[in-house]
């Protein structure tokens, strides 16, 4: 692995193991009396938050601090800083206060790339605009992997707005590259004309993307984003891509169903998919943090500049 | 059978290495055995034992400790594994960061006696680190630590209280442990000399 981690797209999948294999062996931490091991002791980690986010802030701040990281939350108004001037400047600011390592989420696409270029610290994404979101789709192969002992050969449908969301863009890159059949539906007004180039199956029919499939994977629909511009209301969208036990039937029997949450629920999922199984979504938020906390492991100040200072 | 990585030191660039049997098969196990002779007379309630084995050469090593300790006092301790990586002293800033091991640990070590196995002991730090991890499991009532071999060269005031074989040996020399995990296949202990004197400088790494 490089020294940052700015999205799967260039990661090999000899390179996903590792992290996945050295993720599995952090969960046990969660398990111990002492829930805290003192490997970054002495090491600052910054989460640098340019839009708001309870779950991945905090998912990373807890993992640094399992970790005995010190864990900086350092949350910017994003309005104040849509100029790419500005932003690099807070990056030139923090650089300064000599972080190990820098968690950024911004909501334009190509930022934490920007922000690592300047930084000394490697920089995590946590999420850029519409383009990737790595910790959660490792997180969600962990998942897969616990669940169904491989990735290699599954059939995993991604369901929901393709087209704005990173979590389905790192995920296509992820499961593609471990070896599973990647299939996409939503409304086709969230389908990319060109996704297919990606490797992946398009389909405009709820039914046919989850025929038979392994891995159902719902999308959040971003309600206060959309505002009924893509599709004619959330009730319709809801009846033709929300998912319910009836619908599940057409997947394998054995499916599991995911949500990188928030949930809106009796939207994308129904509310009994939501809390029962096959849903693994708490499943997911627990991996979150060993998910991380091996990210942290493999790169928190292991800056290649050494001789800084 | 798979040849085991030494606990706790880091890929390098390999120089050109001898390699001899320090310790065959059957004198890997008469030590194992004797050390499990000497624990169950040492601690006289066998029942207070817990073996925690430091992978990856403790593992099969604390195994068969923990089956000799059963046939001896027909009580078997429970075993743990503690993998210290977290814990080493020399996860330096800058270089790649060493795979984890496992950690099961399956039961608290409150008021237990903890008996660490190591399969080669030398600068001691890896014993420092097995420490510092079992605290995190609670509070021992005391720690013992057995070592297979032990090479000397310690840099940290770190005891061994079970010794299979002391075996004096130059700071570049390795020595390992070749054992499967479940220490079902024959075992045995190589030492791995430098060829021809001098060595490149090397950075010492935890043992």
């Amino acid at each position: 692995m490089g020294q940052d981690l700015l999205g799967i797209e260039h990661l090999e999948a000899e390179e996903i193991v590792k992290i996945l294999d050295t993720a599995e062996r952090m969960q046990e931490i969660a398990t111990r009396e002492v829930k805290k091991v003192p490997t970054l002791r002495g090491h600052t980690v910054v989460n640098l938050f340019f839009e708001p986010s309870t779950r991945t802030a905090s998912s990373f701040e807890i993992a640094g601090k399992r970790l005995s990281a010190d864990v900086v939350n350092f949350s910017v108004s994003s309005s104040s800083l849509t100029k790419a001037e500005s932003i690099l400047d807070t990056a030139q600011t923090l650089d300064a206060m000599d972080p190990d390592c820098v968690i950024v989420r911004h909501p334009v696409a190509g930022v934490p790339k920007r922000i690592a270029d300047v930084l000394h610290a490697p920089v995590i994404n946590a999420g850029d605009g519409a383009h990737e979101h790595p910790t959660q789709a490792l997180l969600d192969m962990l998942t897969v992997r616990q669940e169904k002992g491989r990735i290699d050969g599954l059939a995993v449908a991604i369901v929901g707005d393709i087209m704005h969301s990173r979590v389905a863009r790192s995920n296509i890159y992820g499961f593609t590259k471990m070896g599973a059949e990647v299939r996409v539906t939503g409304p086709p007004t969230m389908l990319p004309p060109d996704i297919a180039e990606l490797g992946v199956k398009p389909s405009t029919s709820l039914r046919e993307a989850i025929d038979g499939a392994d891995v159902v994977m719902m999308l959040r629909i971003q309600r206060e984003r959309l505002s009924g511009a893509l599709f004619p209301s959330i009730r319709e969208y809801a009846a033709t891509f929300g998912l319910d036990r009836a619908k599940l039937r057409y997947a394998r029997d054995d499916a599991i169903v995911m949500h990188p949450g928030p949930v809106n629920r009796g939207v994308e999922l129904s509310h009994d998919l939501v809390d029962h199984s096959p849903s693994v979504i708490l499943d997911q938020v627990r991996n979150g943090v060993a998910l991380r906390m091996a990210v942290l492991y493999l790169i928190a100040g292991r800056a290649d500049s050494g001789e800084r200072g | 059978m798979t040849e085991l990585p030494p606990s706790g030191s880091r890929p390098a660039p390999d120089p050109v290495r001898s390699s001899r049997a320090v310790l065959d098969d059957a004198g890997v196990r008469r030590s194992l055995v004797r050390i499990a002779h000497e624990i169950v007379e040492r601690n006289d309630a066998a029942k207070d034992l817990y073996v925690v084995a430091i992978p990856n050469g403790g593992v099969p090593l604390g195994r068969s400790i923990v089956a000799n300790i059963e046939e001896i006092s027909a009580t078997a301790p429970p075993l743990g594994i503690l993998d210290t990586t977290l814990y080493r002293d020399d996860l330096t800033t800058s270089g790649e960061r060493p795979p984890l091991r496992e950690t099961e640990m399956p039961s608290s070590v409150d008021g237990r006696v903890v008996v660490l196995i190591e399969d080669v002991v030398n600068t001691g730090r890896t014993i420092r680190a097995a420490m510092d991890a079992l605290m995190d499991f609670g509070r021992p009532r005391s720690v013992q630590v057995v070592a297979l071999v032990d090479r000397g060269h310690r840099e940290l005031p770190i005891k061994i209280d079970y010794v299979g074989k002391n075996i004096p040996t130059q700071p570049d020399d390795r020595v390992r442990l070749i054992a499967d995990p479940l220490g079902v296949e024959p075992m045995k202990v190589v030492l791995e000399e430098l060829v021809g004197g001098m060595a490149p400088p090397t950075e010492e790494g935890a043992g």
